[in-house]
């Protein structure tokens, strides 16, 4: 079965949906503020002859005509970063701050990870976790290479992520904390959302996969928001578009932890559907309506889930 | 058995903070903050304002780090900021990644490279550069690109000849810049 059959109700223009679900996504950089401007980096590109278009909705999230991003000058100089266009969302959601202590839970390879930093004008604290060693030496070498210096790396469980290292039982020492700012929890999903630029994520989709993933994500949401100071934000993203891996997780940390679910500004032009209250037998908080969905014929971008949470004082 | 507790030990495990001078070092070979800012200004000629806001740390031995924050001091994880500069050898060695970061502004020890010489050099190769009347050693080696001068990477320069020390996965084989 076609797993998108089933979120054929979800939708609002099926025909679209599908035909979007067809369509390869155009390769999309993200230029990277921390070693030069947009403007810059737009100059270079021309001045090699690398054909782009700007995005509507932010003027570093570059269209690609027909080159890949890793063989021109800019990217070289790590100017460029390879990131698709709709993965662009979840930083904007958090909305980092220089200075600021943030954790992105579940970081390689870093696409996200080094948008927050340049956000964060690359000073401050920001931890990049994931619990893969392998993936990790990619997060590394996405970072150094986009000049990023305000990142310690960690290889944890996010579940039950240890704030030990950061000095948390001593914290009259220098340097030593124990909550952080702000959290991303762009979480391990069944990915749907990426089947225009891996179709193959649909021929191994099985229900079995989605209820252990949803296991997980729940756990590193759980802990997210435990380690979150009161009134911080938390953003809990994904690529799918199954409420089990969504509203369901929210609804279930709404439960047991002391959050919200809040509004976020969504960039103007850039278009959305909010999240879902039933599903099947399910019936879900009404606040999850907060959350941002994102179907890849809205904007001709791959598939995502957006929610934003606020840590209750 | 090793003590991993020795503060006198360079310990590989751990981030350890860079003494603030000479006077304050405990552990013998490593290199103090003042020692390492006053490195790069005097190599490069850079603003040591760059660094303000900056913490220095040993990973391994002579493996230094810089970081735009604070962390308590060790600290056990995997990374922490950005690899700068490779001590405990009679010239220090500084990374691509650091000379891209912090020598736009340098003014000194800096090999300006033809669109041509440029390709090269990122694609990792070696060249006769008899031109170069400056200082031999570690030299930034940079290029013009969208009207400015950036720099591509670290070149080691000796008799005559620039070696490109960009890593392998770094290399890449570009145009050449009119």
């Amino acid at each position: 079965m076609n797993p998108l059959q089933r979120y054929a109700p979800l939708v609002d223009d099926e025909e679209a949906f599908f035909e979007a679900c067809e369509r390869p996504l155009p390769s999309v950089v993200r230029v990277n503020t921390i070693k030069t401007t947009v403007a810059r980096a737009r100059e270079a590109l021309d001045d090699e002859g690398v054909a782009y278009e700007p995005t509507d909705w932010h003027p570093g999230i570059l269209k690609l005509e027909d080159s890949s991003p890793g063989t021109n000058w800019p990217y070289f100089h790590g100017w460029l970063h390879g990131q698709e266009e709709v993965s662009a969302l979840p930083a904007i959601a958090l909305d980092p701050q220089p200075g600021e202590k943030v954790w992105d839970t579940c970081a390689a390879p870093g696409s996200k990870t080094t948008q927050i930093a340049a956000m964060m004008d690359d000073q401050g604290v920001l931890v990049g976790n994931d619990n893969n060693l392998g993936r990790l030496s990619a997060l590394r070498h996405n970072a150094e290479r986009l000049g990023v210096t305000n990142l310690a790396v960690t290889n944890q469980d996010a579940r039950n992520f240890s704030m030990k290292p950061f000095g948390e039982r001593n914290l009259d020492e220098s340097g030593s904390f124990e909550e952080f700012d702000r959290v991303l929890v762009d979480a391990p999903c069944s990915c749907e959302g990426t089947c225009r630029k891996n179709p193959d994520v649909l021929d191994e989709w099985h229900m079995g996969h989605v209820e252990s993933v949803a296991g997980i994500q729940k756990g590193i949401l759980r802990r997210a928001v435990q380690v979150t100071k009161p009134g911080g934000t938390v953003v809990y993203s994904t690529c799918t578009f199954a409420p089990e891996e969504n509203e369901a997780v929210l609804d279930f940390v709404l439960e047991r932890e002391d959050c919200e679910l809040v509004e976020w500004d969504v960039p103007d032009g850039f278009e959305t559907s909010p999240g879902v209250t039933e599903w099947e037998d399910a019936e879900y908080d009404p606040s999850v309506a907060k959350a941002r969905r994102v179907y890849p014929h809205q904007n001709d971008t791959g598939g995502f889930f957006t929610a934003k949470l606020e840590v209750d004082a | 058995m090793r003590d991993e507790t020795a503060e006198d030990e360079n310990w590989g495990q751990q981030f350890d903070r860079l003494p603030a001078t000479s006077d304050d070092r405990v552990v013998e070979g490593r290199p103090s903050r003042e020692e390492l800012i006053d490195w790069w200004v005097e190599r490069f000629d850079i603003d040591p304002e760059l660094f303000e806001g900056y913490t220095f740390w040993e990973k391994g031995a002579g493996k230094i780090w810089a970081f735009h924050g604070e962390v308590v001091d060790p600290i056990q994880i995997e990374g922490l900021g950005m690899r700068i500069l490779r001590t405990r050898q009679r010239h220090w060695k500084p990374s691509t990644n650091a000379v891209q970061r912090f020598c736009r502004d340098a003014t000194k020890n800096v090999i300006e490279l033809s669109p041509g010489e440029a390709k090269a050099f990122v694609a990792g190769h070696d060249q006769q550069l008899d031109w170069w009347d400056g200082d031999w050693g570690y030299l930034v080696a940079a290029h013009e690109i969208a009207g400015e001068r950036e720099p591509l990477g670290v070149g080691l320069y000796l008799h005559g000849e620039l070696r490109s020390t960009v890593p392998k996965g770094r290399q890449e084989d570009l145009v050449e810049l009119d």
